[in-house]
């Protein structure tokens, strides 16, 4: 194949990584530094310019790649990922928070006054936006990277993809093909255990189910999932009550816009019959 | 009239967990202020676990850290088990101690090479000083990979595991797939020998401060899961007793609760006061390579905690091959409790110290309230003390240079700030500068 000068990698200087952290536990960044056997040959090929987590060394941008973590939930927020975007060729996100607003995000579906007042004696200091949002809320991304804490290896697999300008290969399949492919055997069909797997992006490798657990959806909804589905045969054939449904779709991806939806109708329902 | 006053202000700590900034004014005559300033958006865990299943509190609060999702997992799986009357068998205990052991090695080794190292040798981060150093980051790559490879046997994955739950584990290992780790346990603890070598080597700065410490201590074993809480000051209690001695107080400049011991004030939490209150518990091998260095207990120089911590890692090595030695199947990988109306709490030892928290729940299991203390917000005034009490000895150096030393003394403590709110920039004001 002939030369592609469009390739970040064969630019002239070696291609700027950029990692930047909004409201978030630090995990997926740290992805990045638990790929122990591939950190030094990543930073053979681009140049770390700003990951505060592991470098006092900051360079300017503008940056080819920016991994964003973490949701946004300030003000300051509002204003620095607009001036990421500014700075970032790429733009991509990394983990629930950054894609689905993240756990933080159960905030949205309450009162924040009242949760400022819960944790703080004087809420008056704490700056803090009512609801925490994905980062696609407030500017275009370029590729969302799902998963609570991402997989490293697909992050490795992403960041090659834009250096060498293709698509990444993240499968957005099931995590009940992934089941398949381990030869497990289903927590739910065997044993009864309520799974959120019919319904989640593949990604861990089916660990839950692995472990003879159900699928508590850390890694957000798969493409096409039929939510309202799988809540019917939750209630109906594993006699879950409607509050743990809600509880299911509400946790480390509950602004992803299929599970908000269903977890909202759910609620409507549950108001309904009360 | 006053001498010509500074201050020393960085914006955005740089190689810590979280997002903060320092704040320090002082002139020729002295230090007038220091502010740790933690602005982490808060996450506000406390208020929304309220309503969560009692069975979701290690999975959710596993969220409030990545770099050390166990402690919080351990915490929260033994307050349950307190309000609930669960007590895991010798097996099970015996598991958590290892996945903790995993914990422990990958956290504070990611700490010593990533954070910490790059301190002593003057590069800005663990790439650039593989450059020059490729054997020290290599030689510790091998041992967090090796704690990492624990996390993931008992826990599913390094970042958030899937598989602790209350009453025990989802599932429980083979022998076979612990020995399989043996031989990898054994190659790291020579190469954890070879790091703690290298680390009492490094130059630390002059640096004695005297520190109330506090930890677990118990007459069974070096601290992880279980103990009483003690000081050196002769603070001794269960850890029911725990907000009888410590109280949370909010402070303007952060978003991190300060916490204090209502007797005394700012206390010690952490690697070092773990060490200083337990080093009989160490085992002989650890002493004697302490000894033989000049590091023996107590050790009060904040700078020379990458030391105790690759101690701390090399027991967490011994301890980690005598389990899967010792390593007896659990009649259950869980023992099983009814939800009913009750309250409990816990205080375990995560790699930055003592995190404790307490629950309530209702007769259907539901969480009623959630209350967290993490080590940052318990060392946070020690950190603003040893900047007030480090800095006057200093304060000839290039204003670039101080800075330095400041951030350097925040890294020590290995500030983990998103656990806090519920990182680092440096302010250093010269009071002439501010005022001209």
């Amino acid at each position: 194949m002939a030369a592609d000068s469009q390739l970040i990698a064969r630019q002239p200087h070696k291609p700027k990584l950029a990692v930047w952290k909004f409201t978030s536990c630090d995990g997926c960044q740290l992805s990045l530094l638990d790929c122990e056997d591939e950190l030094l040959l990543l930073g053979q090929e681009v140049e770390i310019a700003y990951f505060m987590e592991a470098s006092s060394k900051v360079e300017e941008g503008p940056y080819d790649i920016s991994l964003v973590e973490g949701s946004i939930t300030t003000p300051a927020d509002l204003l620095r990922i607009q001036e990421v975007r500014r700075q970032s060729n790429f733009l991509v996100c990394i983990g629930a928070c950054a894609t689905a607003g993240g756990i933080q995000a159960l905030r949205n579906f309450a009162d924040v006054v009242e949760f400022t007042s819960a944790v703080y004696a004087e809420p008056i200091y704490i700056k803090t936006l009512k609801d925490s949002t994905p980062i696609s809320a407030h500017v275009p991304v370029d590729f969302e990277l799902q998963g609570c804490p991402i997989n490293k290896l697909q992050l490795l697999e992403v960041i090659s993809a834009f250096l060498n300008r293709r698509a990444p290969q993240v499968s957005a399949h099931s995590v009940c093909i992934e089941c398949k492919l381990k030869n497990n055997i289903c927590v739910w069909v065997a044993h009864g255990t309520p799974c959120m797997g019919p319904v989640t992006h593949a990604g861990c490798g089916a660990l839950c189910p692995s472990y003879n657990r159900g699928c508590y959806a850390c890694y957000g909804p798969k493409e096409n999932p039929n939510g309202e589905s799988l809540c019917h045969w939750w209630e109906e054939k594993l006699g879950a009550d409607r509050s743990t449904v809600i509880e299911n779709m509400r946790n480390y991806n509950g602004l992803a816009p299929h599970f908000k939806a269903v977890s909202e109708e759910k609620e409507r329902g549950q108001k309904g019959k009360s | 009239m006053a001498g010509k006053s500074k201050t020393i202000k960085v914006d955005y700590l740089a190689r810590v967990e979280g997002e903060g900034a320092l704040y320090i004014r002082y002139d020729d005559h002295g230090v007038h202020e220091v502010q740790l300033k933690i602005f982490e958006p808060p996450r506000f865990f406390e208020a929304f676990l309220r309503g969560r299943d009692y069975t979701e509190a290690p999975d959710i609060t596993a969220r409030i850290c990545g770099i050390c999702p166990v402690a919080y997992q351990m915490s929260a799986l033994h307050a349950m088990e307190n309000a609930l009357g669960l007590m895991p068998t010798e097996p099970l205990r015996n598991l958590r101690r290892l996945l903790y052991c995993g914990e422990w090695i990958e956290s504070h080794m990611l700490h010593i090479s990533m954070l910490h190292a790059p301190d002593f040798l003057g590069y800005p981060n663990a790439v650039a000083m593989a450059k020059d150093h490729p054997q020290v980051v290599q030689r510790a790559l091998e041992i967090k990979k090796t704690g990492n490879a624990l996390v993931r046997l008992l826990g599913g994955r390094e970042v958030h595991p899937i598989n602790v739950r209350v009453g025990g584990f989802y599932r429980v290992p083979n022998r076979e797939v612990f020995q399989a780790l043996h031989p990898q346990l054994i190659e790291a603890r020579i190469l954890a020998e070879l790091m703690v070598r290298w680390a009492a080597g490094l130059p630390f700065p002059h640096c004695e401060q005297s520190y109330e410490c506090v930890a677990l201590s118990s007459p069974r074993e070096y601290p992880m899961n279980e103990g009483r809480i003690v000081s050196n000051r002769g603070l001794d209690i269960s850890v029911q007793d725990y907000e009888k001695h410590f109280r949370e107080q909010q402070v303007p400049h952060s978003t991190a609760l300060h916490s204090v011991l209502i007797e005394r004030g700012a206390y010690l939490v952490g690697p070092m006061a773990r060490y200083n209150l337990n080093y009989p518990q160490l085992s002989e091998g650890v002493r004697g390579l302490a000894e033989e260095l000049g590091f023996k207990a107590p050790c009060n120089n904040p700078f020379k905690s990458i030391v105790v911590r690759c101690l701390e890692v090399l027991y967490a090595l011994e301890e980690a091959l005598r389990l899967i030695d010792g390593f007896q199947a659990p009649d259950e990988p869980y023992l099983v409790a009814e939800p009913k109306e009750a309250s409990g709490c816990a205080a375990t030892e995560a790699p930055r110290g003592l995190l404790y928290h307490r629950y309530a729940i209702n007769r259907e299991g539901k969480i009623t309230f959630a209350k967290i203390v993490a080590p940052t917000s318990q060392n946070q005034k020690t950190i603003e003390d040893d900047l007030r009490l480090m800095l006057p000895k200093f304060m000839h150096l290039p204003e670039q240079q101080l800075q330095g030393l400041c951030e350097r003394a925040i890294r020590n403590y290995d500030p983990c700030i998103s656990c806090s709110t519920h990182f680092l920039q440096l302010h250093l004001q010269h009071e002439a500068k501010r005022n001209s």
